[in-house]
């Protein structure tokens, strides 16, 4: 059981925000930060992994005391035995793949974990390429891996698929939900892809200013419960043009572009850039074999 | 031919750049990571050779170090090193001399290397040194080459600041450029010639090692 209740002071931009966050997650669950850019998602993983030092509060990991201003109480991030993946995924260009791996190990450390890792990760071919050399998806299968070498309870990923292409990322997401359930692992993501939060977290938080305004599962969160649609999307509006008497809306889905017919009074609230659920009632799709 | 003075600079320009390399390395570490408001003060302090003429140096060296006031005075008795005019003197000038040679090239090694590497080692539980020696120094390899080479460089070509608080003693800390101005001066221009030779030719090849090593151009060959 994590318990969070800090508060900092940040420089965000050009503006000062006060980080605020109070919140329990459970051993074993995946939970998701969301928020736009500034939000204080990376803030609040950095303290928890003892990079950002708040300026009041508590952190407490299964009852130990991580963080406790009150108490000058402060454990450094080298002790808290954490793994983080990092936005860049921070690996070091001087060793090959294993040797990424191995220097996370700690001494004395059965080595047994890092072959499984990379069985696991599928990084065989990889393991004497420099890191320079590899793809981001394989650049991401190392850091993740490497996060894993110390065997940690609680794992942390900044970002981790943001700059991958869509077909990688799906694959990824395969990975990250095979090992935080084989290593009984409590992750805490950060994600802007709505559909990536669908699939992978059992929690969301969203963050605005700083603070936590809304958390539940994702499925509510993000889609309004109001609308009894068996058929619905999460997408961005792209583009709205008029035709004739209607707009034509370009939302993207994933990574389709669907084009739906709207009216004024519908696209008031509406710009482009938007967040927005495609739904639909009553209706019988078609569905045909591609493959 | 005398051979002393090329000794003696060689000597000199190895010891010095093997203090200074031990020097540095934390102080460039130090200098990327502080947020210490006494920074700019020390920076300035390190970079004021490069501006001040050589012999300013060696004229407050010659004071300081002079047995005849209290801090020469402490150094030779409580070190047993006489500063003045000895080869220990010189090492001692060089290493202050060519300091920002060596932390310049360290510390903008360090800096432009992602904050991340540093943190994703802390994360580890790796500690600062295991970090520094292991992760951050092997990724900024062709910065401590330049640093290496501009140090020793640097010191082989001094002369106003090793004149002063050296004296030109021969066999002693008459260096290869004061030989050259002295045989000048004796118009022996032949052994000036010789010296200046072997200096341009030295110092030449060094630099030519950095910039092939450096621009990658002996990997190629090599493969």
């Amino acid at each position: 059981m994590i318990k969070i209740d800090i508060h900092k002071k940040l420089k965000a931009y050009d503006s000062e925000m006060n980080l605020r966050i109070k919140c329990k997650i459970k051993k074993g669950e995946l939970v998701t930060l969301y928020g736009e850019s500034g939000a204080g998602k990376t803030s609040t993983l950095r303290i928890l992994a003892g990079l950002l030092k708040p300026d009041k509060g508590e952190i407490t990991i299964n009852e130990v005391s991580w963080v406790d201003t009150a108490n000058k109480i402060f454990i450094a991030p080298q002790k808290r035995n954490i793994g983080y993946v990092f936005q860049d995924y921070a690996l070091f260009p001087n060793m090959s793949v294993l040797e990424n791996l191995e220097f996370a190990s700690n001494k004395g450390q059965n080595k047994k974990v890092i072959a499984e890792l990379i069985e696991m990760m599928e990084l065989g071919d990889l393991q004497n390429r420099k890191p320079q050399t590899l793809s981001g998806g394989q650049q991401q299968r190392v850091a993740l891996a490497r996060a894993l070498v110390c065997k940690p309870n609680i794992l942390l990923l900044d970002e981790p698929l943001a700059a991958l292409d869509y077909k990688i990322r799906l694959k990824l997401q395969d990975y990250i939900t095979r090992i935080h359930n084989e290593y009984a692992l409590t992750t805490i993501l950060i994600s802007h892809d709505i559909g990536e939060i669908m699939k992978l977290s059992g929690r969301v938080l969203v963050l605005d200013q700083g603070k936590i305004v809304r958390q539940g599962i994702p499925g509510e969160i993000f889609s309004n419960e109001k609308i009894s649609g068996k058929f619905k999307f999460i997408g961005e509006i792209l583009k709205i043009e008029p035709q004739d008497v209607v707009l034509i809306v370009s939302v993207l889905i994933q990574n389709n572009v669907v084009k739906v017919i709207a009216d004024k009074s519908e696209i008031q609230s509406l710009n482009v850039g938007d967040k927005v659920m495609v739904a639909s009632k009553a209706f019988n799709p078609i569905l045909y074999k591609i493959e | 031919m005398n051979w002393d003075p090329l000794l003696i600079t060689f000597k000199l320009a190895v010891v010095t750049t093997a203090i200074l390399l031990v020097i540095s390395v934390p102080l460039a570490y130090w200098m990327v990571n502080t947020k210490s408001r006494s920074k700019p003060f020390i920076e300035t302090l390190i970079s004021m050779p490069l501006v001040l003429p050589p012999t300013v140096l060696g004229f407050y060296f010659l004071v300081a170090f002079s047995p005849g006031n209290a801090f020469g005075n402490w150094i030779n008795e409580w070190l047993g090193l006489k500063l003045v005019f000895s080869f220990e003197g010189l090492v001692v000038a060089s290493i202050i001399y060519s300091l920002p040679f060596m932390v310049h090239p360290i510390q903008s090694g360090l800096s432009i290397l992602p904050h991340s590497l540093t943190e994703a080692s802390q994360v580890m539980g790796k500690s600062k040194w295991t970090t520094l020696f292991k992760v951050l120094l092997p990724n900024c390899k062709a910065s401590l080459l330049t640093g290496i080479v501009l140090a020793f460089a640097h010191t082989v070509g001094e002369f106003g600041v090793v004149l002063m608080i050296g004296g030109s003693i021969p066999g002693k800390t008459k260096v290869a450029s004061i030989a050259i101005y002295d045989e000048v001066e004796a118009m022996n221009y032949g052994a000036a010639n010789f010296y200046a030779a072997v200096l341009f030719v030295i110092t030449f090849c060094i630099l030519l090692m950095v910039y092939l090593i450096n621009g990658g151009y002996l990997k190629r060959f090599w493969k």
